[in-house]
């Protein structure tokens, strides 16, 4: 068979159809949002009807495979990592539940933050929840994986962590498919109270977890996805985790690489291959695109032992992904770039595209809230959070998924009324309704602005889970109908749109606005097919 | 057989269709193949770019090693010159001139195109002329593509053949108006050589 040119996510993606998935779930976040679209796509997913929706959020796409999972199914479940914070109390709770069909959970890393409000490393979750973790150094075997680890995790009733990061994800290159695997029949766990996680029967369950880990570790070490490789020079022995292989093979393409060198690709860490790499070596490198984990575990807390480097020592840079440059120059070996950048090239921030409803809700807010003052708008993630820089400067947080509301909730508690709150349709939907309803019940001073531009528009335009509802659930909460205002945030309304949102922030309740005009880059790829139709009927 | 290109633009200006155009022959001709790219807020009329290294033999890292890229292939001038660091010394700057201007401090084109002429090795060309002259101003990337396949050590038919296959779907006049593009780049960058 003729290799595809996948990104890391399709290749995710592809695994997974081959692999006998029936239903993929996942909210959009950046770097993993491939994973979904590519299945949504694929020919292959159609023709066997393999489930493939966007989710609320990740915490409901988390539970809704945990549920295929129950039904004896192979499920799949996507997330960028700040997106498993969302999840994680539907997954630290699958671990002890167990999986019946295959469950696999993929969290896409993003270190250095290209497109993301922190850098946390997702094995953390997957070590502080007992699960196997796999970790694929390429696109290629990131795919294998994904066949391996539904097996693994059917074979171990566990749910299985699949870590990747932003450069595998969002890097393409050929892929070679496997033979395609049939879906599992509907079936049953054989304990009908597997999934009961009652006091009683969650003791019971997690002793299991706890004694599921040395097989755990037996199964790392012959997988072939850790592999210790010997060197005849002793002196630095390597530990390199995933992607950080080839940028330690990128220095190594004109000469040998002579130190020992452990892989790792997938946890719990087989003990017997990192003693063997400690007791051989003078000192240990460990190569890590995240966080420190692994070199802190070598390290301990009082680091007694052989020397350790790698980012806590500074070896490496605390932060930020790894790139072949900073594993070179730990090597020692000399990095020439080329020139400097010259001083005429002006930074260029991403901002809202000409003509986003954005810019319009937010150039009346400004100048409706104007009379109390700035520094009282909790904004939150998506597009609109661009709104934060010149030339509109309008928002003063964005901390995660629906905070917008709920702070503004606190920070007028405090007396900073009237606060303010301006979040995204589809991020309503994922976290704001609850907080909203809390506003209600506190009978807060706030106005909160959702800024309907009808879908899920940072990362490309997924279908958003509020489309056509937003009134609804708003009324349904209990904001009272003569403060829910909708208006279209266009220029030429602007004085009406700043008469209304005045009118609003002097209310002393929960009022909601609705400025709605739809995303203009979704509006002119639907003209685009559309003029594409046209064309094809004359 | 080893090519690392930088490809460099605004989001938005079509780098991935030739980073997608260049891969695509690549795989025709057998060869390994890793491009690493922006998606997500960057964007949103940011400065993007993609990593594309081809080669003979395998490919180790999705990045470029600082100091090694042998071309830089820029549709936006300013943006050619972001990314010299990546650029090995004896590497080659292939630019449109130009401009996507959607800052304040954008320098002036003067200094601009001083700057990019003071490269040892480079090709400049009015991609958006060209383009225009072609059919559409919207080929410009494939003018720029064009520009860089004297230097891409892939067969021109290869190229031609990934421009039929990518915009196939889009009807005839599209796949022509690309590779009419495609050879005014070409005929461009030969002349200048």
């Amino acid at each position: 068979m003729q290799k595809l040119l996948l990104l890391g996510d399709e290749a995710i993606a592809q695994g997974a159809i081959d692999a006998g998935m029936s239903g993929i779930y996942a909210y959009p976040g950046t770097p993993s949002t491939e994973i979904m679209e590519y299945v949504q796509s694929s020919k292959d997913a159609k023709e066997n009807g393999i489930r493939a929706l966007w989710s609320a959020n990740e915490k409901t796409a988390m539970e809704s495979a945990l549920g295929m999972s129950y039904a004896g199914k192979r499920a799949m479940v996507c997330m960028k990592h700040v997106g498993l914070n969302v999840a994680a109390d539907a997954f630290v709770n699958a671990a002890i539940t167990g999986a019946n069909g295959g469950l696999v959970v993929v969290a896409a890393d993003d270190p250095s933050m290209h497109s993301s409000q922190n850098e946390q490393d997702s094995r953390f979750y997957g070590k502080f929840s007992l699960v196997p973790i796999l970790e694929p150094a390429n696109q290629q075997q990131a795919y294998d994986m994904v066949h391996y680890a539904f097996q693994l995790s059917e074979d171990f009733r566990i749910p299985v962590l699949l870590r990747i990061t932003t450069r595998l994800a969002h890097s393409r290159t050929g892929v070679q498919r496997a033979a395609m695997r049939k879906q599992n029949e509907l079936k049953l766990p054989d304990n009908l109270r597997q999934f009961v996680l009652l006091p009683s029967i969650a003791r019971k369950q997690y002793r299991e977890l706890l004694g599921k880990q040395e097989q755990l570790e037996a199964a790392s070490a012959k997988s072939g996805f850790n592999r210790l490789i010997d060197g005849k020079n002793k002196k630095t022995g390597i530990i390199a985790c995933g992607l950080a292989y080839n940028y330690l093979m990128e220095n190594f393409t004109d000469q040998k690489l002579e130190a020992p060198l452990l892989c790792i690709g997938q946890y719990p860490v087989p003990l017997d291959m990192v003693n063997k790499l400690y007791e051989s070596c003078e000192e240990i490198l460990v190569l890590e695109d995240g966080y420190p984990m692994l070199e802190e575990l070598l390290k301990g807390m009082l680091n007694k032992g052989k020397k350790i480097k790698g980012r806590l020592d500074g070896t490496l840079p605390r932060d930020g992904e790894l790139t072949p440059g900073i594993v070179g120059t730990a090597f020692g070996q000399k990095i020439e770039k080329g020139k400097q950048t010259p001083e005429l090239v002006k930074n260029r921030p991403p901002k809202l595209c000409d003509g986003c409803s954005h810019n319009d809700a937010f150039l009346a807010l400004n100048d409706a809230i104007l009379e109390y003052g700035r520094g009282r708008v909790f904004s939150d993630i998506g597009c609109y959070t661009l709104s934060a820089l010149e030339p509109l400067e309008a928002i003063n947080s964005c901390v995660d998924m629906g905070a917008s509301i709920t702070m503004a909730i606190g920070a007028a508690d405090a007396g900073l009324v009237p606060a303010v709150a301006a979040i995204g349709d589809s991020t309503f939907t994922h976290s704001g309704i609850t907080g909203l309803l809390d506003a209600v019940n506190n009978n807060s001073p706030i106005t909160v602005l959702i800024l309907d531009n009808s879908t899920t528009g940072m990362t490309g335009g997924q279908a958003s889970s509020a489309y056509g509802k937003i009134d609804s659930i708003v009324r349904g909460l209990g904001v009272p109908e003569e403060h829910i205002k909708v208006l279209k945030p266009l220029r030429k309304y602007h004085d009406e749109n700043v008469a209304i949102m005045r009118e609003e922030l002097a209310y002393q309740g929960v009022s909601v606005i609705i400025p709605r005009r739809e995303c203009i880059q979704t509006l002119s790829r639907k003209l685009r097919q559309k003029a594409k139709v046209k064309a094809l009927d004359v | 057989m080893k090519k690392d290109i930088i490809l460099a633009g605004v989001g938005g200006q079509g780098i991935l269709s030739i980073a997608a155009c260049i891969g695509m022959a690549a795989l025709e001709e057998n060869l390994f193949l890793k491009q690493a790219e922006v998606h997500g807020m960057s964007q949103r009329g940011g400065a993007v770019q993609s990593n594309l290294r081809i080669s003979s033999e395998p490919v180790a890292s999705d990045l470029i090693p600082e100091g090694k890229a042998d071309i830089i292939l820029a549709v936006e001038p300013m943006e050619s010159l972001r990314y010299l660091p990546m650029l090995d010394k004896n590497g080659w700057v292939i630019t449109s001139i130009n401009p996507f201007i959607n800052i304040p401090d954008y320098p002036s084109m003067e200094s601009l195109m001083k700057e990019i002429w003071n490269q040892p090795k480079y090709i400049t060309l009015d991609a958006d002329l060209m383009a225009k002259a072609c059919g559409s101003v919207k080929a410009a990337n494939m003018v720029v593509l064009g520009a860089a396949t004297p230097f891409l050590d892939l067969k021109i038919e290869s190229i031609q053949n990934a421009i039929k296959a990518i915009f196939g779907r889009k009807g005839e006049d599209i796949v022509q108006l690309n590779l009419d593009a495609l050879k005014a780049g070409r005929d461009h960058a030969l002349k200048q050589l």
